[in-house]
């Protein structure tokens, strides 16, 4: 399960060793994540796929900083996460906007947070806005926008101060079907022509499957990795490479994986 | 609703309801001194407005109530702050607040009057005493309601406690603190009046406790309809600023007003 390690492209960037948490007290400690190992590779888009209560946000938490492990490592760039970092940006499965700030002010949040100048970055958040779509839209404020847009706002958000690791948490969860097939094929896009890394966190074995370089597995009681499995779909991958049987034996490994578990979606 | 038809119809019954006042007050024959018809009410107002005896009244009460509002207001924004930030704060000081709030604030304006005098201060003192509370409960409250999403985003962008309250708890406890702010503006004002009641020597409170002395019914009336008129201006002003400033608040972006949280 570790034939992970031995990937080519770029450096290693994040690197979890034996990472385990346990919440409640000592006496009845509830695992939510046993003994979790794995890497991603600089420049790659890592999916982790798994029903809910696997432990998947957890692990997503804690290598944001916003969450203590109980054991083992999660190291960035080979520095451990202790805490906050500066250099990752979080997207969350709300848009999580403040309505008192525009579009263009909510972009600029960590830009104000982190006292990069706001004057420098404008030109760089009207760039991301245009981006995903959102060029004109810089002025209006969160309420006067769609699910799907606000989402986007919260993506150049998550972009803005340039992080090395992009973590997302099912942020297209709350979409319907249809805007999220469109995000899920924005996002390709905007990963292909940034090349950041991406941790992206799903229950949902297709959109998994069609937007990873490799899957996570990951199975609940305790939260483990089940399966880790490379994705060769030529990119970028339109819609229709759902229709491939390529595709199909991809969702039907992970789905057995699942299965077998218990972890049934 | 409303079209201008419905505003003349609104009109009209208002005038018709004085018209039966009038009509029962002269038919039935009530001495003045129970109820005064509309017209001696009119009068009253009339001869107090252009004698500017009421103006200078007038005059005295806003002060009081302005100058006490701001001091309230400030006073209930700190202890509030203290409150919602501070564990301790919040476990040692709140209870004796709260104390303190459960006593009728009106027991108190005799006292406050033999250590104020019956100038302006003990007005002042008295208004701010009532209008603090509902705005400090408003800014614990608002304080501490900042959503765990925000503050989720805020750390994970490496925010310092000061930035997370500056650029979330506050703006985020707004729509509560202007709740707090419109209780508070009529608060002051009652605060005034009731501190007038009790001792003063100008004020529209004074002076019906003056008119009630001469069995000038007419003249109360009269002062009444002026404090309602206040009243209304005052709330007026603080929900336009409201208006402005919650512009983003879906409570503010309606016309309605924001439900009292007391």
């Amino acid at each position: 399960m570790d034939g992970s390690q031995t990937q080519v492209a770029g450096g290693e960037m994040i690197a979890v060793r034996r990472l385990t948490k346990r919440f409640g007290t000592p006496a009845s400690p509830v695992i939510a994540l046993s003994d979790i190992d794995f890497t991603v590779n600089e420049g790659e888009l890592v999916v982790v796929v798994g029903p809910s209560g696997c432990g998947k946000s957890t692990l997503l938490r804690i290598l944001a900083g916003l969450l203590p492990q109980s054991q083992g490592e999660a190291f960035l760039h080979g520095t451990p996460i202790s805490g906050p970092r500066r250099d990752i940006g979080v997207v969350f499965q709300a848009p999580v906007l403040f309505p008192w700030r525009s579009v263009l002010g909510n972009a600029l949040l960590p830009v104000d947070v982190q006292r990069l100048g706001r004057e420098r970055l404008r030109a760089r958040a009207m760039e991301l806005l245009k981006l995903v779509g959102l060029e004109g839209f810089e002025h209006r404020f969160p309420w006067e926008l769609s699910g799907g847009m606000q989402q986007r706002v919260a993506l150049v958000r998550a972009l803005i101060h340039d992080p090395a690791l992009l973590l997302m948490d099912e942020p297209f969860g709350a979409l319907d079907a249809m805007t999220r097939e469109q995000m899920n094929q924005e996002l390709q896009r905007i990963w292909m022509e940034r090349r950041k890394t991406v941790l992206f966190i799903t229950h949902s074995i297709g959109e998994a499957v069609y937007l990873a370089d490799r899957v996570l597995v990951m199975t609940p009681r305790p939260g483990r990795i089940a399966d880790i499995l490379k994705i060769d779909l030529p990119r970028p991958r339109g819609l229709e490479v759902m229709n491939t049987p390529e595709f199909g034996a991809y969702v039907k490994r992970i789905r057995t994986g699942l299965n077998a578990s218990g972890g049934i979606e | 609703m409303n079209t201008i038809g419905n505003f003349l119809l609104r009109l009209l019954f208002i005038v018709l309801l004085l018209a039966v006042w009038e009509a029962a007050v002269r038919l039935l024959e009530i001495p003045a001194f129970l109820l005064p018809a509309p017209s001696a009410v009119g009068m009253a107002l009339y001869r107090g407005i252009v004698s500017g005896l009421y103006q200078e009244h007038i005059g005295v009460t806003l002060s009081e109530t302005a100058m006490g509002f701001v001091v309230g207001c400030v006073g209930g924004l700190l202890l509030g702050t203290c409150v919602a930030l501070s564990r301790r704060f919040d476990y040692f000081i709140y209870p004796i607040i709260v104390m303190f709030q459960a006593m009728p604030k009106v027991a108190l304006a005799p006292l406050i009057i033999v250590w104020f005098g019956l100038g302006i201060t003990s007005k002042v003192v008295n208004a701010a005493l009532v209008c603090f509370f509902p705005l400090m409960i408003n800014t614990i409250v608002g304080l501490r309601s900042a959503d765990e999403d925000r503050i989720s985003l805020m750390r994970s962008l490496a925010a310092s406690p000061l930035q997370i309250f500056a650029m979330l708890r506050v703006p985020n406890a707004l729509p509560y603190i202007f709740a707090g702010l419109e209780i508070a503006m009529i608060f002051a004002l009652i605060g005034a009046i009731v501190g007038e009641f009790v001792g003063a020597q100008a004020g529209l409170g004074m002076l019906i406790q003056s008119m009630n002395f001469t069995m000038d019914v007419a003249g109360q009336f009269s002062i009444l309809l002026i404090l309602s008129v206040i009243g209304l201006l005052l709330n007026m002003s603080v929900t336009l600023v409201r208006k402005r400033v919650l512009f983003w608040d879906p409570a503010s972006r309606q016309a309605g007003i924001k439900p009292d949280r007391l």
